[in-house]
């Protein structure tokens, strides 16, 4: 028996339910992980650096998050006398929601199978699939710099006008050459929806059945494309060593020099979340999404924590970039290496 | 149609309320003890020189006159590697074309001068 899908017209009741429950819990499983990815940074790279990390609050520190979110609810929200204030409210929401609504088009699992009345309903593991899904990440993306922007411009400080603008210039190169890369998977896929890339790495490895011990993960087939997305993203998302923006020796803490409170604490859920978009995006396009050894979401959550791990890894290894070799990486480096890796791959396409 | 897009409109609202609210919740229940020194903009303890609204440097204009140019490129090829297996040869000479003017441009703009940063 094939199941029945969900749609608004026929079973509107149902189809509301399956949303809503799916918004929900990944709008919360989202939040728990922003919460706990401080956590987990802090003890990582703690021990990284022969430090214990978070040990007082709660058992091994487990409470910290919590702990930082309540302080920062009761500290005193600080609006510059200089700053125009409508701008100045409105740039952590503007940052914030973006990063979170990035999370819409991502496939977490196969689809989920139930009976209800006598008929068998499918409903696949993802809020919505958007025939357009990484597009969709990408215009997210875009929308998160006006945020920067508007952090930067209304405060009206020197640290912040000057961390905004150069936060700006660093996201809207490494977009470029992010972006780019990923065109080659495309190519390779033929769909931009997140669903149907996934269904495209299913198989042995280049459909050759003597490579069957290998999965089908467009990692494989675009390893270049693969390092330009992760460099790209993660200069996009400000990580270290990307992290000129806040670069505290320098700019105090750049774009939310004059931020406090709950303000303060939006930019970093948004770097989190952020985080946490781009680990998915890479398991998704890269990594065969939530195919694995294990039940369907739970590969899809390694793959991410892994990626996660990886972030924070990286950021307990490497120093900071000056501004020149990260404008020399992004436009001299990264984006003709995209744009060469497309030609390879349409050749290799029309050869095969 | 509505079926695909109402859940991102669910989120968005969600997303939207979250954020307002917290910002809004912290307004209401933080401490509230303003003073002249504290509202002023963060000047590492000195005394305010001047205005933050100052001109910057130009190559951040630059940058985003280019960042125009090569994300529309970017546009024209995503839609173009989707249909790139049914395109064929045609559709790689095609673009080929497109990205060689690109280039071009590109490296007119780096024998300028326009990506250093001295």
């Amino acid at each position: 028996m094939t199941p029945e899908v969900l749609t608004l017209s026929e079973t509107p009741w149902l189809f509301t339910a399956a949303m809503l429950i799916k918004v929900i819990v990944a709008f919360v499983v989202t939040l728990l992980i922003v919460a706990y990815a401080t956590y987990a940074e802090r003890k990582i790279i703690g021990r990284m650096q022969t430090r214990l990390g978070p040990t007082m609050t709660g058992p091994m520190g487990l409470l910290q998050p919590i702990a930082d979110g309540l302080k920062l609810f009761f500290k005193e929200d600080i609006i510059p006398s200089q700053a125009h204030w409508f701008a100045f409210i409105i740039a952590p929401i503007m940052i914030l929601a973006p990063a979170f609504l990035s999370i819409v088009v991502i496939p977490f699992g196969a689809d989920f199978q139930f009976t209800y009345d006598g008929t068998l309903y499918a409903v696949p593991l993802q809020i919505t699939d958007l025939n357009i899904g990484v597009l969709f990440i990408l215009a997210m993306a875009g929308l998160g710099v006006y945020g920067i922007v508007l952090a930067g411009l209304a405060s009206n400080s020197k640290y912040s006008l000057l961390g905004g603008i150069r936060s700006t210039a660093q996201m809207i190169s490494y977009e470029l050459a992010a972006g780019l890369s990923i065109v080659a998977i495309f190519m390779l896929s033929e769909t931009l929806s997140m669903r149907g890339i996934v269904a495209a790495q299913q198989g042995p490895l280049w459909g050759l059945e003597s490579l069957s011990f290998l999965p089908n993960w467009f990692i494989f087939s675009q390893p270049l494309a693969f390092l330009l997305f992760i460099v790209g993203s993660m200069a996009e998302i400000n990580r270290t060593p990307f992290d000129l923006p806040e670069a505290e020796t320098e700019l105090v803490s750049g774009f939310c020099t004059e931020y406090s409170a709950m303000k303060y604490a939006l930019f970093f859920m948004a770097e989190y979340a952020n985080m946490i978009t781009v680990s998915a995006i890479a398991a998704t396009l890269f990594f065969g999404g939530w195919a694995g050894p294990f039940y369907g979401w739970i590969n899809f959550l390694l793959k991410v924590f892994a990626f996660m791990f990886f972030f924070i890894w990286i950021r307990a290894t490497f120093p900071r970039l000056r501004y020149d070799q990260l404008m020399f990486l992004g436009w001299k480096v990264m984006l003709p290496a995209a744009l060469v890796n497309i030609v390879i791959t349409g050749i290799a396409i029309l050869l095969w | 149609m509505l079926d695909t897009y109402l859940p991102i409109l669910v989120v968005m609202g969600i997303a939207f309320a979250f954020a307002i609210g917290s910002v809004f919740l912290s307004r209401l229940i933080g401490v509230k003890k303003p003073s002249e020194v504290k509202l002023a903009p963060y000047e590492c303890g000195m005394p305010l020189i001047g205005s933050a609204q100052e001109r910057f440097s130009i190559k951040f204009y630059i940058i985003a006159m280019l960042f125009i140019l090569f994300d529309i490129e970017a546009v024209f090829l995503y839609p173009w590697a989707i249909m790139f297996k049914r395109l064929g040869v045609f559709g790689f000479v095609e673009m080929g074309v497109f990205i060689i003017i690109l280039l071009v441009g590109f490296i007119y703009v780096w024998k300028k001068g326009a990506l250093e940063w001295e």
